[in-house]
């Protein structure tokens, strides 16, 4: 009865709370302190400077603060849809997305940094020093285009995360040789992780800024007033020093907003859509080569591991039977994403798999599982007249398995093995949060560079069909050569 | 004539179901022996065990000196090149033409060089009427044809002992004609043959001897023109009866 009460009252409080419309803000709780955080003793609630100044400005506003939770890559697409009515989450000011969306005025001056481990603190001071070197950072942001930059002029292997914990902890542990993000977040990971150095020489200079739909310049420029008051009378001051990320580039960026009636974005590049297109191209074709050579090698494993797995099941004793069976449904019962990350971020104390064999193994045991089943009940159609007819002729059963049912077997698996290799194609999109850049990876950092999904995706979908397309035909063909001909 | 094969005593049990209990039947080298029964009398059963596909509880075969024991696991291997069988259905492997299915054991059982096995798999086929059919795959052959890949098949490891399940069922009056030539054929060249069939005209025309199996034994067995004209047996005349029966629709 008294659970039933509260379920009641639960459901019936937000018509209670009836008033002006919430300001929804979007941000991704994933991003952490000083930022927008999950509150650790109420998880339900978000800290951080963010969170602070969405509500100073709801309180302006005469409005309540919502918190909307979405992908950090994904916010200004999201702000785009009109999922929130501004997005506030360190999200940089950036050309792009001034073409693209209503941006606010600058509200906090970053540094781009290098952060190294400590034993090559005088090795690595530059992008210079590191030539031949892996540098992460975060995927989408101002620091990977310097890092492509880099690549060109300096020679280093960009590698790009979709966190900002991850690139700290591999540096850690030697998977790359240095990190290059916001100063803020090189130092709350120093703060995690042991053995980092920070270089103190900025390799640029970025700025914060909050994103509106394009169409709510009306909001924008009352969220501008707002922003502008609190840079006077030192709201946004007491917030930024409470955080401890106060320094002396804010009053300078201050100074600059309110004297000016506009601030130009500050990126390293400038450059327009078509020289953009022209210029990840490239990085499109070489990502939809990785994709290819990562699926193929991949299903090439699932094959091999599972026809072996499918035999043990069919002709095994029954603890082999046990194991298999107990293998292939742990693996279809768990996702994929969960098994590549034990692959490669859980096994990294035991064993330190590159990003690319982590990948190929986490993809290759996870199809091995499917791959097998369709073997199973491949190798169980084959009718026992056929099995029967070969043992009267004195073959072994090992013989007749190679002889006689897989080749049968083969033809009937032929069929879905083509449609599990064309999801496993898209499938590979996954291996991205193992640093993997490979086509939908790529993609995405293209689409957030020039902030349009439109030909990214258009352009990404081709490269994709390029590659399933012709293996249908393929397999097409084949089922076509083994069907009755002209019966 | 000398014997090729022996069943002594042979008893089935499948649960609690008797199957067969206590068949005895010996088979001599240049003999057609036409094994009868209605439905369900266990004449397949008997084939299968000939050719080893199955364990049974009790009795001994002897199959040209190779002995398989009731109860032993089946021992194909020493089987291997002693008898031939003929399926109901054939059972052609599906993937593979004509051609290699007669010379698939020629190659990976008796390890024949592909020259040897093409020529004699070509010449089996030849002699059986289907050479020029070598290259069809088994979906593409008539019954008939099917039928005889299958015996050219079978007779791959040229065994002395030849079985054929209801080698007559899908085949019409002329075929049938063909069919038991063929067979004169074979035990003229020294094989003893088992057929199982419903055709008492075919079993009178072509059999040397006619085996009735009912209830499990053979209840009456010698030249089918005696037993079949004058049958001595319930079982026997039952079978006649229902048989002409079924011809006069």
């Amino acid at each position: 009865m008294i659970p039933g009460i509260a379920c009641y009252l639960l459901l019936a409080l937000p018509l209670y709370q009836a008033g002006p419309q919430p300001l929804r803000w979007g941000g991704d709780a994933e991003g952490g302190s000083p930022f927008v955080e999950a509150d650790p003793r109420h998880p339900a609630r978000v800290t951080g400077f963010d969170v602070e100044i969405a509500e100073l400005l709801a309180a302006e506003l005469g409005r309540r603060p919502a918190f909307v939770q979405v992908m950090f890559t994904s916010l200004d697409q999201s702000a785009r849809r009109g999922d929130f009515d501004i997005g506030l989450s360190g999200i940089e000011d950036t050309p792009a997305r001034r073409a693209a969306l209503a941006v606010t005025v600058p509200y906090y001056e970053f540094r781009e940094v290098i952060t190294v481990r400590a034993a090559d603190q005088q090795r690595f001071r530059t992008l210079g020093d590191l030539r031949g070197h892996r540098v992460a950072t975060l995927g989408g942001t101002i620091a990977y285009e310097l890092l492509l930059d880099a690549e060109r002029t300096h020679g280093i292997t960009a590698i790009s995360y979709d966190d900002d914990v991850h690139p700290y902890t591999d540096l850690a542990i030697g998977r790359v040789d240095a990190v290059l993000l916001d100063h803020v977040l090189a130092e709350r990971a120093m703060r995690r992780v042991a053995g980092l150095v920070t270089q103190p020489a900025a390799v640029a200079v970025g700025r914060y800024v909050g994103v509106l739909a394009p169409d709510r310049t009306d909001l924008r420029d009352r969220i501008d007033g707002i922003l502008r008051a609190a840079m006077r009378d030192g709201r946004l001051e007491r917030i930024f020093r409470k955080w401890g990320v106060w320094n002396e580039d804010q009053p300078r960026l201050y100074s600059e907003v309110l004297a000016a009636a506009t601030v130009q974005a500050r990126a390293p590049t400038t450059q327009g859509a078509l020289e953009s297109a022209g210029r990840y191209f490239p990085a499109l074709l070489r990502a939809a080569a990785v994709t290819l050579v990562l699926s193929v090698a991949a299903m090439a494993l699932a094959v091999a591991a599972g026809v072996l797995i499918a035999t043990g099941r069919v002709y095994g004793d029954p603890l082999t039977r046990a194991i298999l069976t107990g293998y292939v449904e742990l693996i279809r019962g768990t996702p994929l994403l969960l098994q590549l990350f034990v692959i490669y971020y859980g096994l990294a104390s035991v064993i330190r798999l590159p990003a690319f064999v982590a990948a190929l193994l986490g993809l290759g045991l996870n199809y091995a599982a499917y791959e097998s089943e369709i073997y199973r009940s491949a190798l169980e159609a084959i009718s026992r007249g056929q099995l029967e007819a070969a043992r009267v002729l004195g073959f072994s059963e090992r013989q007749i398995l190679r002889l006689v049912r897989g080749p049968q077997a083969f033809r009937l698996a032929l069929a879905p093995m083509t449609n599990d290799f064309v999801a496993l194609l898209k499938d590979s999109s996954l291996v991205s949060m193992l640093t993997v850049m490979e086509l939908t990876k790529q993609t995405q950092i293209y689409a957030t560079n020039v902030g349009s999904w439109v030909l990214p995706g258009l352009l990404c979908a081709a490269l994709y069909l390029a590659m399933s397309l012709p293996l249908g035909h393929l397999a097409r063909r084949l089922e076509r050569r083994w069907s009755a001909p002209g019966v | 004539m000398t014997r090729a094969l022996a069943i002594r005593q042979l008893a089935v049990q499948r649960g609690t179901r008797a199957i067969l209990s206590g068949v005895d039947l010996e088979v001599a080298r240049g003999e057609i022996v036409a094994l009868m029964g209605l439905s369900g009398t266990g004449k397949s059963t008997v084939l299968r065990l000939v050719a080893g596909l199955e364990p049974f509880s009790e009795g001994v075969i002897d199959i040209d000196g190779a002995v398989i024991d009731a109860g032993a696991r089946v021992a194909r291997a020493r089987l291997r090149s002693k008898v031939g069988l003929v399926f109901q259905s054939h059972h052609l492997f599906e993937h593979l033409t004509a051609l290699d299915n007669v010379r698939l054991a020629m190659l990976h059982v008796q390890r024949l060089s592909l020259a040897d096995a093409t020529r004699r798999a070509m010449s089996l086929m030849d002699d059986l009427g289907v050479g020029e059919r070598a290259g069809a795959w088994p979906r593409e052959l008539s019954g008939g044809e099917a039928q005889r890949v299958a015996i050219a098949r079978a007779l791959a490891m040229d065994p002395p002992v030849l079985l054929l399940d209801e080698p007559t069922a899908s085949l019409d009056p002329a075929r049938r004609g063909e069919l038991g030539q063929i067979l004169r054929a074979l035990a003229a060249d020294g094989r003893a043959l088992v057929v199982t069939s419903h055709d008492d005209d075919f079993v009178a025309a072509y059999a040397t001897r006619v085996a009735i199996l009912a209830a499990g034994r053979i209840v009456e067995q010698g030249d089918p023109r005696t037993v079949l004209g004058n049958p001595q047996h319930d079982a026997t005349r039952e079978l006649l009866r229902i048989e002409k029966t079924k011809r006069d629709g």
